[in-house]
């Protein structure tokens, strides 16, 4: 009795092993959306683009206005000529991406199974510039941002279409995103689902907390805030300081495998950066 | 053993005759007004958004643009007959409810054991 016991319980833990292994971040999915269409039935899927705004009709209005003459065309602009200024050896960065670099920005992240690493679009650009003989540029805003926000708007329509592709270290990252997502950290003892995914919708003092499902679509994000652009990465490691985290670096593998997870979870979703935020 | 509840009743009348007759001078206003300083003092570092920052989450009397994200603190002394209760949660509000999103202000060192102390006393007057 005891012997069979066993076998059945050894089956028990093997099927639920490869159960996991399989259902992985497909299942993750599912049940993030599901979570999102229990807390707010109302809300369109393809709503939660418009980050907090999906779920505030007051401030939605007031955002809507502001969208009408967007303070980041500009940064469009300065970010085209960038892209389409040639480096020193002659080619430019349409030389370094599928298409051209146009309409691209869905496919990142993405798993690079050749370096071992998540790739964002930051960094690919800065490969580039790498690649044919130029200094690499600072992450987070500047210069970066405004290619970066050229080349999300070139997007604008697609939907993100993020692959965790059958590989031993892309799940890896993938995980690695997910639990950040989900760890308390910081003085203040806080994960990032505490604030946006089980408090979504509430307010801390004024502020509402957008939810998770659609944070990365509209980056780069131009924020009164910051008086200018910033990347996904600036954001991240704003929301760390809140809670008297240290802030990762810009492009470590932290914020990378963070953006590879909460990109992944917004697979389905258009594109529509650069966005405007308060 | 016997003599005991004895000790304590006449202890007990003396602070009681302590108690009435401070209601009388001056004294007793003193008092007073230091017990209502260690409830204003709690007060204000409940509201500091570099101290308790409580308002980020609680709506509490006389606070403005209270957050929604913990219940109103209303009726604390009904809610928490024990007070020591009401200090562990505020020290470390993980042990009732481990996903709980409120800081463990005392566990973590975010706010000092005296200013808790001081903390409890305002929100015992809620
Ligand atoms: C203490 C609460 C809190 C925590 C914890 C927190 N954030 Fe935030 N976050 C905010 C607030 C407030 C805003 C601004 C309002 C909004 O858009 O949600 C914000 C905004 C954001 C945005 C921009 C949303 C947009 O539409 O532009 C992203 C992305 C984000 N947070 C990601 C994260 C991640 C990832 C973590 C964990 C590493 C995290 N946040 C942790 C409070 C928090
Ligand atoms: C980031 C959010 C947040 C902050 C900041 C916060 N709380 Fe809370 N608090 C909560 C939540 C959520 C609950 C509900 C119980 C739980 O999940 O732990 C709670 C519960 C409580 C309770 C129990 C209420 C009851 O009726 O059971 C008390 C008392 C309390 N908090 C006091 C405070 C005080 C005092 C401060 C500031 C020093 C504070 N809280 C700061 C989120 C917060």
């Amino acid at each position: 009795m005891k012997k069979l016991l066993t076998i059945a319980a050894t089956l028990g833990l093997i099927s639920a092993a490869s159960v996991a292994v399989q259902a992985g971040p497909q299942q993750d999915l599912v049940e993030f959306r599901a979570y999102f269409k229990d807390r707010f039935p109302d809300v369109p899927f393809n709503d939660y683009i418009n980050g907090v705004y999906a779920i505030d009709q007051a401030s939605r209005e007031q955002w809507e206005s502001i969208e009408e003459f967007p303070p980041y065309e500009l940064n469009i602009d300065k970010g085209k000529k960038l892209f389409n200024t040639p480096f020193k050896n002659g080619k430019t960065y349409a030389s370094c991406f599928r298409n051209g670099g146009i309409g691209i920005k869905q496919d990142y992240p993405y798993y690079d199974t050749a370096k071992g690493k998540v790739v964002t679009l930051e960094a690919a650009i800065n490969e580039c510039r790498k690649k044919n003989g130029e200094e690499p540029l600072k992450w987070q805003k500047g210069a970066i941002a405004d290619i970066a926000a050229y080349m999300a708007y070139t997007s604008r329509g697609h939907k993100f279409d993020v692959k965790v592709p059958a590989d031993e270290g892309a799940l890896a990252a993938y995980e690695r995103g997910k639990h950040h997502f989900y760890s308390k950290r910081g003085q203040l003892n806080m994960s990032c689902a505490d604030c946006h995914q089980y408090n979504a919708g509430n307010r801390v003092r004024a502020d509402i907390l957008s939810p998770a499902l659609g944070h990365v679509t509209h980056f780069p994000v131009y924020r009164s805030k910051w008086g200018g652009l910033g990347t996904v990465h600036r954001r991240y490691g704003g929301c760390n300081k809140q809670v008297r985290a240290k802030p990762y670096k810009p492009q470590g593998e932290e914020y990378s495998d963070l953006e590879y997870f909460e990109s992944y979870m917004s697979n389905g979703l258009e594109l529509n950066g650069p966005g405007a935020r308060k | 053993m016997r003599t005991l509840p004895s000790i304590l009743t006449t202890a007990g009348s003396v602070l009681a005759l302590a108690g009435s007759l401070t209601l009388v001078p001056a004294p007793g206003l003193a008092a007073d007004a230091k017990a209502e300083s260690v409830v204003d003092k709690g007060k204000a570092i409940a509201f500091d958004r570099k101290k308790g920052n409580c308002l980020a989450c609680h709506q509490i009397e006389g606070g403005s643009l209270p957050g929604n994200i913990g219940p109103p603190l209303v009726a604390m002394k009904a809610r928490f007959p024990d007070k020591a209760k009401l200090r562990a949660q505020i020290w470390d509000a993980t042990k009732a409810n481990e996903n709980s999103i409120m800081p463990p202000f005392g566990r973590q060192q975010i706010l000092s054991e005296s200013d808790i102390d001081k903390i409890v006393e305002f929100v015992y007057t809620l």
